[in-house]
């Protein structure tokens, strides 16, 4: 399901001496299929824009077609858009509330008025996507570590199975083994699935290695966009806007400046590795070169 | 004992059990941890969530006292009653979300907030918030209301807070966690300042490899126990380790590793991108 924004503008407080305007003019259309990562730093529109992608908030002007619906015009099912298009807030895990782990993640489905049997069906496949054990269903959420926690509340979102999933800030908070699940978790609900995923981050290694898209932020408008290969291979307009690099691209910036031929595009230590290797084999300075 | 004399902190076996509200011990946090820091070390702790790190943290300043073992500061047990109040004064402690730490309407009142409470004249409250804000790099929000700031500029004012209390060491539990990048990198320049110009003893919680690299020593903690301590370049050599952790290999490290593997002769202490440019170039300039 496709998701097209234009024109798109948000002021919080309007007419008032409060006003403030987060996005301005944004245009931008997010693929079928596509994982898209939004980045930029606080303050930049990042959570604005995404909080519109459900009608949760409604623009100051233009338009916002979610599988070809303008969801801003007057008389839409709200309800029904938020089913296609999940959101998944920052920090998700303050949000649960019900006394189970089941009813908690059971909510949505519950008020989309399905039968009992598709509901339990429902919650059953939510938590097995985000890896919760189902004896943990009968737990309070409380109960459960930070991570678990998150997951719990994503489960709550993909159980009423969105089309869309949009996720704010997913990993922010967690620990290395947090992250690294939850990385994988949206991976494989991508592939499984075949869900649009649009996510929110901070961290430039992850957003290399999950995002089909890149989208850069700057005080309230999209400035940079396109693949990661292409965005971190401009690395001094990232560095101006207060944004880093992935350490392997940067690495080779500094390499390239002390005169090595090594691409602009690499981003993983995979590409690193072979990139250095590909520089010291072409020049035969290294050993004999039999293991080369 | 008075704890080790080469020891500004010292942990000497402690142990230490959360209990229930039934009063029953729910599971072990702290298993047998001994680890002593000298005045003016900036040590990293890193392990999992539950792998007792925070725990720890909560020990250095009397937060938290061992169920068995004890905890020296500057030659006080923290089991010491009477000690309790210089301790807290001794070590500082800073956590992990701003938020929830910022209590006044103003930047300048918020950091007066701790030295009021130790009853100073007004005075000498003026100059150590001034003092305060300045080693932060706050000063020019003194009168800000905390609300208008960033994570990172709040996170510096919780810090000017407590070093107002001038303490002698600062604990910080994963002070960045919450930031974006730039305001995790001004929280981190804002520690080894703290550390390298003003002397002050770090502990820092992290979960950021990244960070840990910036330490002179690193701790590495799993289910209650410490199972790697030393240097950062020795520490994070150790990637099988790291890995059946699951804690994150800085990519540098990796990279390092990889191209030894294939027999490159790479120095041992690798850690920064800049290390490795050096490296390289050297490597690339001989033969």
């Amino acid at each position: 399901m496709s998701i097209e924004i234009r024109g798109l503008t948000h002021t919080y407080n309007p007419g008032t001496p409060l006003a403030r305007t987060a996005i301005k003019n944004i245009n931008l259309t997010i693929e079928d299929g596509e994982t898209l990562a939004i980045i930029g730093h606080t303050g930049s529109g990042k959570s604005t824009l995404v909080q519109h992608l459900n009608g949760l908030l409604k623009p100051t002007s233009g338009t916002i077609k979610v599988d070809g619906v303008d969801i801003t015009q007057k008389g839409v099912d709200l309800r029904s858009i938020r089913w296609k298009v999940g959101l998944v807030f920052q920090y998700p895990e303050h949000q649960l509330f019900e006394e189970t782990v089941w009813d908690d993640v059971a909510f949505g489905p519950r008020n989309m008025g399905l039968s009992d049997e598709e509901v339990r069906s429902r919650v059953e496949r939510a938590l097995a996507a985000v890896d919760i054990d189902t004896a943990l269903a009968e737990r309070s959420p409380f109960e459960l570590s930070g991570g678990e926690k998150r997951r719990v509340a994503i489960a709550g979102v993909l159980a009423m199975e969105p089309s869309v999933l949009v996720l704010d800030e997913p990993t922010a908070g967690l620990d290395p083994r947090g992250r690294q699940d939850m990385l994988r978790q949206i991976q494989r609900l991508q592939a499984e699935r075949d869900l649009t995923v649009v996510f929110v981050s901070h961290n430039m290694a992850e957003v290399a290695t999950l995002a089909d898209r890149l989208v850069v932020m700057e005080r309230g408008e999209i400035v940079m966009e396109g693949p990661p290969k292409t965005i971190f291979a401009q690395g001094e307009q990232l560095e101006r806007i207060g944004l880093g690099v992935p350490e392997m691209t940067a690495l080779m910036a500094k390499l390239r400046e002390k005169g090595w031929d090594v691409p602009d595009s690499v981003l993983t230590v995979d590409e690193a590795e072979e990139a250095i290797m590909a520089v010291l084999r072409r020049e035969a300075r290294v050993g004999t070169g039999g293991d080369l | 004992m008075m704890g080790n004399k080469d020891s500004f902190i010292t942990v000497d076996k402690v142990s230490f059990s959360y209990t229930g509200e039934s009063g029953a011990a729910e599971g072990t946090a702290l298993d047998q941890v001994s680890l002593n820091i000298a005045a003016g070390e900036f040590v990293a702790i890193v392990g999992h969530n539950g792998s007792g790190k925070s725990t720890l943290a909560k020990h250095l300043n009397g937060l938290l006292l061992p169920t068995s073992g004890d905890v020296w500061v500057a030659g006080m047990n923290t089991k010491d009653e009477q000690h309790r109040w210089d301790i807290r004064q001794t070590v500082g402690m800073v956590f992990q979300n701003p938020d929830n730490q910022i209590v006044a309407a103003t930047v300048e009142e918020d950091v007066a907030f701790g030295p009021e409470n130790l009853g100073l004249p007004t005075e000498l409250i003026r100059s150590r918030v001034d003092e305060a804000l300045a080693v932060v790099g706050m000063s020019e929000y003194a009168e800000a209301p905390p609300h208008s700031l960033s994570g990172g500029q709040k996170q510096r004012v919780a810090i000017a807070g407590v070093i107002a209390m001038r303490p002698r060491c600062l604990v910080l539990d994963e002070p960045t966690a919450m930031l974006d990048p730039v305001g995790r990198r001004e929280v981190m320049e804002t520690i080894s300042r703290l550390n390298e110009e003003e002397g002050i003893t770090v502990v820092l919680i992290t979960h950021f490899m990244d960070e840990a690299v910036k330490a002179h020593r690193v701790v590495v903690m799993d289910e209650g126990k410490i199972v790697q301590e030393g240097q950062p370049a020795a520490v994070f050599q150790e990637i099988d380790l790291l890995r059946e952790l699951r804690l994150d290999v800085p990519p540098v490290i990796e990279l390092a590793s990889r191209l030894r593997a294939k027999s490159l002769a790479l120095p041992e202490a690798i850690l920064t991108v800049d290390e490795m440019v050096t490296a390289l170039c050297q490597l690339r300039s001989e033969v």
